[in-house]
């Protein structure tokens, strides 16, 4: 199983893997917002937790649709579907790779888009903290959703789709979580909690129904 | 014990058609069958159930005399389809390594190392180079070599020798005998003689009733 993360995180920086594109992705997003709002720094700061989650919540939706597609067009996915180690732990395993690859540079660039948005070292922080809570969510979903179209040659728009909805839940929180950070009277920690919950809740039924998805699609 | 791969009355479509139907045969360690037949016949329809990539419509597959922990027979399977299952990006030996470390050995029997497998293919000397940079046949022994790292006791072989030259077909005859001598069961589709002696199970194309030649 550590083979296949290392095999995973390889590939993803390897020529076409597209752990950069994200980033690349989640910059430009982000660096035009302000071009866009106008030089209002009070209104900036305000929106920023928020920006910046829309920003990550569509690059890490970005790469998702190749996760299981990759696998299937050379021929892996057959002999991965084969195995004794049951499929739900080798779709949990290229999730975390995947995420180490994609999600994780979101969460350390975080901070440097944060200053885009004249925010306060607070915010930034609490933002960075409910990235890398939210982040693997949005992969675990995504997984669901490749899974489900892996057979579809286009079908990276329709992950999307597949997807937003039920990302929607991580980033309601994780922006709430984020203003109560600086916004004083709301508390922090509640919102931060059921981030953590529903990050776990999808940790167990993302690859649960991508393994069912995967079993039932082959051709 | 000896393993032994038992089909019966097997049957399987593809959307609405039936492809084939009542197709039985049984083979012990050391035997091979090679499935014929004309393009579209279900050759690979029926490799592609035997290694439970496509569900039955009826009929079974199962084995006997394999250890009590194995699920389904495709745990037990080498499958090598039309596609090799090397990426192109990484490396030969990254790619075998892969393989050998995620597949593991079934049951009384394990892989021979990876530069001993790319020797045994023919190749050696050229496993620091990316999969992608190969040609196609040289592709296509790699992805034989792949069968040599993880020891699988059954092998599903699709069209295995498309792509290669006369020598390299010799060297695949060379490497199925070994196998079967060693008590392993290859089952493979194609269309030119795989060059090992094997029973002959012919595809006589849409839901036709396939029939056992010895």
């Amino acid at each position: 199983m550590i083979s296949l993360f290392l095999r995973d995180l390889k590939l993803s920086v390897r020529a076409g893997g597209g752990a950069l594109i994200g980033v690349l992705f989640f910059l430009t997003v982000v660096a035009v917002v302000p071009f866009a709002v106008g030089p209002d720094l009070n209104l900036l700061s305000r929106i920023g937790p928020a920006i910046l989650w829309i920003g990550a919540l569509l690059a890490s939706l970005l790469g998702l649709d190749r996760l299981f597609q990759a696998e299937r067009e050379d021929g892996s996915l057959d002999l991965m579907l084969m195995q004794e180690t049951p499929l739900v732990v080798t779709v949990l395993v290229k999730c975390l790779a995947h995420w180490t690859a994609t999600g994780l540079p979101l969460v350390i660039a975080s901070p440097v888009l944060g200053l885009f948005m004249n925010m306060s070292e607070i915010a930034i922080g609490a933002t960075m903290l409910t990235l890398l809570v939210g982040t693997p969510a949005v992969t675990l979903i995504g997984a669901a959703g490749a899974a489900v179209a892996v057979t579809l040659p286009r079908g990276g728009l329709l992950v999307s789709i597949l997807v937003l909805p039920l990302a929607i839940p991580v980033l309601i929180f994780g922006v709430s979580a984020s203003y109560a950070a600086v916004e004083d009277p709301a508390p922090f920690l509640p919102p931060l909690m059921i981030l953590l919950a529903i990050t776990l809740f999808f940790a167990v039924i993302g690859p649960l129904a991508a393994a069912l998805a995967l079993r039932s699609a082959s051709d | 014990m000896p393993i032994r791969l038992v089909v019966e009355g097997l049957s399987a479509q593809r959307g609405e058609d039936l492809i084939f139907h009542d197709i039985s045969f049984v083979l012990s360690a050391g035997q091979a069958v090679v499935v014929t037949g004309p393009n579209g016949s279900g050759k690979s329809t029926l490799l592609r159930v035997l290694a439970g990539l496509l569900e039955t419509l009826s009929g079974t597959v199962r084995l006997e005399g394999a250890p009590a922990e194995i699920g389904h027979p495709r745990e037990l399977c080498h499958y090598l389809g039309h596609r090799n299952a090397m990426k192109r990006e990484l490396t030969v030996t990254e790619n075998l390594a892969f393989w050998k470390s995620f597949m593991g050995d079934s049951a009384n029997g394990h892989g021979v190392g990876i530069e001993a497998a790319v020797e045994a293919v023919g190749l050696a000397g050229i496993s620091h180079l990316p999969f992608g940079y190969l040609s196609a046949g040289q592709q296509r022994r790699m992805a034989m070599a792949k069968l040599l790292v993880a020891y699988r006791p059954i092998w599903l072989l699709d069209e295995p020798t498309a792509a290669l030259d006369a020598s390299a077909d010799r060297l695949f005859a060379g490497l199925t005998t070994q196998h079967l001598a060693a008590g392993g069961i290859v089952v493979a589709a194609t269309h030119q003689p795989l060059g090992v002696e094997a029973m002959e199970l012919r595809m006589t194309g849409f839901a036709s009733v396939g029939e056992e030649l010895i």
